[in-house]
Parts: structure tokens; sequence; C-alpha cells
């Protein structure tokens, strides 16, 4: 109990000397890189808010923006264990299609036969065998990896190859649509959003959540004694959580159904047509609340599992994390499964947002989701990088491109920015990491 | 102080390994009783720390039996050997930079809540309280280990092979990359150890280290072992001698190693 009594005393002697500033860093133990990339994005969606005349920071364009996000957000999750353990996955783009393709072709063509057209499991039994089949492609790389001695590189740089080319010998090419029904929600939509109230809802839990969070952590560190925040830190992170994901679905609520679909709406349901239009709000669209789900669960998975701590120390050392009796192969083995399912869930949020499978679907992703992960502070040395800083950095990827698109800027020359933007981003990561030494 | 009647806490029989033809070890024999602290000699390249590796299941021997307790143990990985309570304190530390003490600490031994999550907090606690036994001034508990200095490091290293209750603990070169005061903390730590009743190898290619330390030497050279003394009956230089020219003075027992005399 002394020691804590001294080091207590020696942080309140080294806050006095501090400017406000710092001491409010160290008291709500924001981390100030997480936050240079919440800056970076509010001066991206700012400036284009101003290039494009205010069409940017509008409900319908954010409500597209996450729907946009959610399938490179959902892999960029898993890129960070694989990066942070030293290795990359080039073929998370052909997984998807690959993927993609047979559970189109499963739902499309072979359950109908079996189930019969529009039955209500068609959606179920697709994205589990397209979960299975993600997994075990993903398990394949990583047992080649870790048994055989394949660097990651090449082992998934051929699986880019051979994915591709398998997507294309599933139907010969031919593009395979429409969905089912149910598995089309998960694209999101006016069908595959979840309307205003129940967005409320989902809101009002995940403030519950930030509330008991907070609350729990800080019971803990008071029963071993441990250096507590101060309240009034404890509160403003409350607030700022909660004001966040309230904002965040007030504005998702705003964008309303387009006047078409409200009014088909309106006449199959015998609802009158008001004179100003019927004004049905979106919420939350599932494909975000998915990839919300994955965010929380692999940061779960990374934080507070043996699993991730070993993912962790693996790429800090992988030589203390063997002595230390760690499997470090099956380590391997395992990240690469989540990564293939991560591209299993990525690829039913893209075939159902398009309605389609198609052979080209997912081309260039692995090389979002690897800027996302890189973007969002993840390490290529190894063993840094967080589950939000990556997901924060596909929104700020996505944020680019359809603020581009919006501008009017060509696609050749959208793609030397986003390429220039990667460089930069890293180049700025590195000058930061140097002085924080 | 060497009671030959007892059984040896551990000793390797005959282990041998090679890497591509070279005989890093050969026909090496080496033995530890409770509450000794054996110093095993020798030039780098001698093949003292790959000996060891062999015990602390890092590398898998070629040929020879590892005894412990005078039963034979079954050593093929670092799980194995930690069930036996043989801790290892290697050269390079083998720490994982980017978490902190506590995650070192427990790395692949973590406690975890009723929930199957790791429980933080509880191996936080325990953390401090071994690290305080160790190094009272030791407070940088949530950073990465990467921004600690040597000692400090060293003092994890150490506090990870203690904290589960080792009968058996190799430290190689522990003092390397330490300053006098913090050899010195090492040299009262290994006292306290050996007081629990803890046997320990003590790895060094610095005879000056390790010699008053030491209950016995083991020397090696070549991949052979030279010979065993104890340090009562023998001086510094003659020791300097088994590890440079392979000679065995009069009160030494020699090894498969000696340098034969005509």
């Amino acid at each position: 109990m002394a020691d804590i009594t001294t080091t207590a005393s020696a942080n309140r002697a080294r806050s006095a000397s501090e400017n406000p500033v710092k001491r409010f860093f160290r008291a709500t133990e924001i981390d100030t890189r997480l936050l240079g990339m919440v800056g970076a994005l509010l001066i991206i969606w700012i400036g284009f808010n101003i290039l494009s005349g205010g069409l940017f920071l509008t409900p319908r364009n954010l409500w597209n923006l996450s729907v946009q996000t959610a399938s490179v957000a959902v892999m960029a999750t898993g890129m960070v264990l694989v990066i942070v353990t030293r290795n990359i996955d080039l073929s998370v783009g052909s997984i998807l299609g690959f993927v993609g393709m047979s559970m189109g072709v499963l739902q499309a063509e072979l359950l109908p036969q079996l189930l019969g057209f529009n039955h209500p499991a068609i959606w179920v039994v697709t994205l589990a065998c397209g979960l299975l089949l993600g997994a075990a492609i993903g398990a394949l790389h990583g047992s080649i990896i870790a048994f055989l001695n394949v660097p990651s590189f090449i082992v998934t740089l051929g699986g880019l190859l051979v994915w591709r080319g398998a997507t294309w010998f599933v139907t010969s090419g031919r593009t395979v649509a429409p969905m089912d029904a149910t598995f089309r929600l998960m694209g999101g939509g006016t069908e595959g959003s979840i309307g205003a109230t129940a967005s409320w809802i989902v809101g009002a839990l995940a403030c519950a959540a930030i509330v008991a969070t907070i609350a729990n952590s800080r019971k803990q560190r008071k029963r071993f004694g441990f250096p507590l925040r101060p309240m009034w830190a404890e509160y403003f992170l409350v607030a700022i959580g909660c004001a966040l994901v309230l904002g965040a679905v007030g504005i998702v609520n705003a964008y309303p159904w387009p006047v078409a679909i409200a009014r088909k709406f309106a006449d199959a349901n015998g609802i009158a047509w008001p004179d100003g239009g019927l004004f049905i709000p979106h919420g939350i669209a599932v494909p975000v609340l998915i990839a919300i789900v994955v965010g929380i669960v692999m940061t779960f998975i990374s934080t507070r599992l043996r699993f991730g701590r070993y993912v962790f120390a693996l790429g800090g050392n992988p030589e203390a994390a063997e002595l230390a009796g760690i499997k470090t192969r099956w380590v391997t083995v395992k990240i690469f499964a989540l990564m293939g399912i991560l591209c299993a869930i990525a690829a039913a949020i893209s075939t159902a947002r398009l309605n389609a499978a198609t052979n080209a679907q997912g081309e260039l992703d692995e090389l979002y989701t690897i800027a996302a992960a890189v973007i969002g502070g993840t390490s290529l040395a190894g063993g840094m990088g967080t589950i939000a800083g990556a997901m924060l950095g596909a929104l700020v990827m996505q944020s680019l491109q359809s603020g581009m698109v919006l501008v009017g800027i060509d696609t050749p020359f959208q793609r030397i920015v986003v390429g220039m933007v990667l460089v930069v981003a890293v180049w700025l990561d590195t000058v930061y990491r140097a002085r924080a030494k | 102080m060497t009671d030959t009647t007892r059984t040896p806490l551990v000793e390797l029989k005959n282990i041998s390994i090679s890497f591509g033809g070279i005989h890093a070890v050969d026909n090496a024999s080496v033995d530890l009783y409770p509450g000794e602290v054996v110093a095993l000699l020798g030039h780098n390249g001698a093949g003292k720390s790959t000996l060891i590796k062999i015990l602390s299941g890092a590398y898998k021997r070629d040929g020879g039996e590892i005894l412990i307790n005078g039963e034979a143990a079954d050593i093929n990985n670092p799980r194995d050997a930690k069930k036996y309570g043989i801790e290892t304190i290697y050269q390079t530390l083998a720490v994982a930079d980017n978490v902190d003490a506590a995650a070192n600490l427990y790395l692949g031994r973590e406690l975890r809540t009723p929930w199957g999550t790791l429980d933080d907090v509880a191996m936080e606690a325990k953390t401090r309280e071994v690290m305080g036994r160790l190094n009272p001034n030791f407070q940088r508990f949530k950073e990465p280990v990467k921004a600690l200095s040597g000692g400090q490091r060293q003092s994890v290293a150490i506090a990870r092979a203690i904290l589960f209750n080792a009968r058996i603990l190799i430290m190689d070169e522990p003092t390397a990359a330490l300053g006098p005061q913090e050899t010195a903390q090492v040299g009262e730590l290994i006292k306290q150890l050996k007081k629990e009743g803890i046997g320990i190898f003590l790895i060094s290619h610095d005879i000056h280290d390790v010699f008053d330390l030491a209950d016995r030497v083991s020397v090696m050279k070549n991949g052979q072992v030279v010979g065993h003394a104890r340090t009562e009956d023998v001086t510094k230089d003659e020791v300097l001698g088994m590890i440079i020219l392979g000679k065995v003075p009069p009160k030494a027992i020699p090894g498969p190693g000696a340098m034969q005399t005509a």
C-alpha cells in the first residue's frame, strides 16, 4: 500500500507542473493518436462539405458512408491481428469474392431447389455455409504459413490469384442474382435498416453499456487500490461517449425513405398519403450494425481473451512467446481462420448490398483493408494496433473516396489521392512514434 | 556442502545435440542439488546455452537423458519444462516488449475470471506484490516493457521465473546487461532463492560474475564438459585454466572434454 500512496503523490506532483492540456489527457487517459485520427476525419468531412457545397455533411450522405464503410471495416478488424503478428493477408478481396459467389449460387440456385423458393431458412443456411467456407480457407492459409513455414506474403499472394480464379469457376464467370429476400437485409437499403424506434433503443443500450463499462472499471481499480481517474474525467468520458452515440442515431434517423418507396409502403399498408410527404426514417442500417457488433466482439477477443494477449505477445517478440510456452503455430492458424470468417461476413454484406454475386466482387479490397488497418495505427513492424483504430481508418478511407466522388474527381485521380494519403499517413505515424519514444 | 548420497534435483546425463553436423553439445553430464548454485562456465560457443536450452525445453536433444529427482523426465517443449518447475531467464530476457509487466509475468499462464476472460486486475495486483519484493522502486506497471531500463526488464524476467514457485532456476548471463548496483541486487536475490531450497544453474562466460555466488562450477569447452569442481577447492586461476585450456586442477573431477595429459 505504501507504494501506491507514493505513486499517487508522485502523479500529483507531476501533474501540478504540467499545463492544463497535458493534465486533461492524463486524467481522461484518452489516446492522443486516436484523437488525431478523429481530427483528420473531421478535416476531411468539413473540407469535402465546403467543396461540395454542403452535400457531404447531410444525413443521406453520412448514412450512405456508414453502409459503404461496413464491409472493409469488418475485414480491417481481422487485418489488425494479422499485421500485429508480423504477417500480411493479400487474399482477403479474393476470399470475399469466392465466398460471396459460393453463397450467391447456394441461395439463388441450389437451396431453392432443395427447400423451395423464398424458404425462411435459406439465408441462415447460406450464411452458415459461407462462414464455414471462409474459416476453412483462412485455416488453410494459416496452416501453410505456420506449419510449412511459407511466408504469409507469398501464401496470401497465391491465395489472391487462386481464389479469384476459383470465383470464376463457380459459375464460369456468370453473375448470380437476385439474392434471397431476407439475406438482402444484410446489405442495408430501406428494408435493411432498423427504423427510428429500434435505432433509439440501440442507442440507449449503447449509452447504458458505456456507463456500465466506466463504472465497472472504476470499481475494479478501487478494489485493488489502483490509481483512479478523477471524477470529472469519468463524467466527461460518459458524456462524450453518449453524445457521439445519440448524435449518430439522430443523424441516421434524419434520413427518410425515398418518396417512391415511402408511397409504395403507404399504399400497401393503407396509410393515407399526407400533403408534406411521409417521413419514414431509415435508422441504423443492418450492415452498420453488423460491423459495430464485429468491432465489439473483435475488441473483446483482442483485449479480454487469452488468445488476444497471445497475438500481441507473438507480434512483440515471437521468440519470447514461444519460450513462454505459447503454441505460436496454432495462434497463427486461428488468426487466419478468423480473418477468413470476417471475409465471409464482408462477403455477405457486399453481395446483399449489390443484390448479386459477381466475378469482380472485392477486387482491390485487400489493399483498402490493409490501408485502413495501417492508417488506423497498426504497425507493420508488429505488436501494435487497435480494432477501433482500424475501423476509424476504414471510415477515413471511405470518406475520402465518397467525398471525391461527390466533388466530381475522376477515378484515376481518386486512386492517386488515396495512394498518397496512405503513404503520408504512415509517415506521420512514424514521426509520431519516434517522438513518443 | 554437496551431499552426494542425496538424489540430485536435476541430472543431465550424456546429453548430445548437433546442428547440421556440428556437435554443439557432445556427451555432456551435469547435475544440480536442491539449494545449490552451479555455475556453468565456458567461452562463447562452448555449448553452455545450448545444453541449458535442452533442459528448458527450447531445443530437443539428440541423445542422453534428463532426470528430475532421480526420475526420467520427458521434456520436449517449454511447457513440459515448466511442469517440472524449471524456469529460465534467458540471456535475451525473452520478454514481449509491447505488453506491460503483468502480461509478461503471466505470459502463457494467464489468470482468468470465471467467464474465461483475462483477469487483468488480479494479475496486476499479484505483479505489484512480487515486483515490490524484488525491486521496491519499480512503479511503471502500465507501460510496455520496451519503455523500461535494462535492470527493470531484468527484474521483470526474474519475477516471471519465481512467480510460479520454480524449483529449478536457470539464469543465462543474468547480469550481462546490468550496472554494478543491479548486479549486486541479483546476487542478493540468488542467495535468497538458494535459502528457499531452489536449485540454480548460473551460466556465464565471465568467471568473476559468478565465482563468489556458486557452490560448484562445471566447465564446458567445444561442446564437452571439461570438469566439475567445488569452488572452495579451486582458485579462480585454476578455473580459468579449465575454461581456456581444458586443464583440470588436481581437486576437480575431470570430464570427457579434459585435456589429455601425457
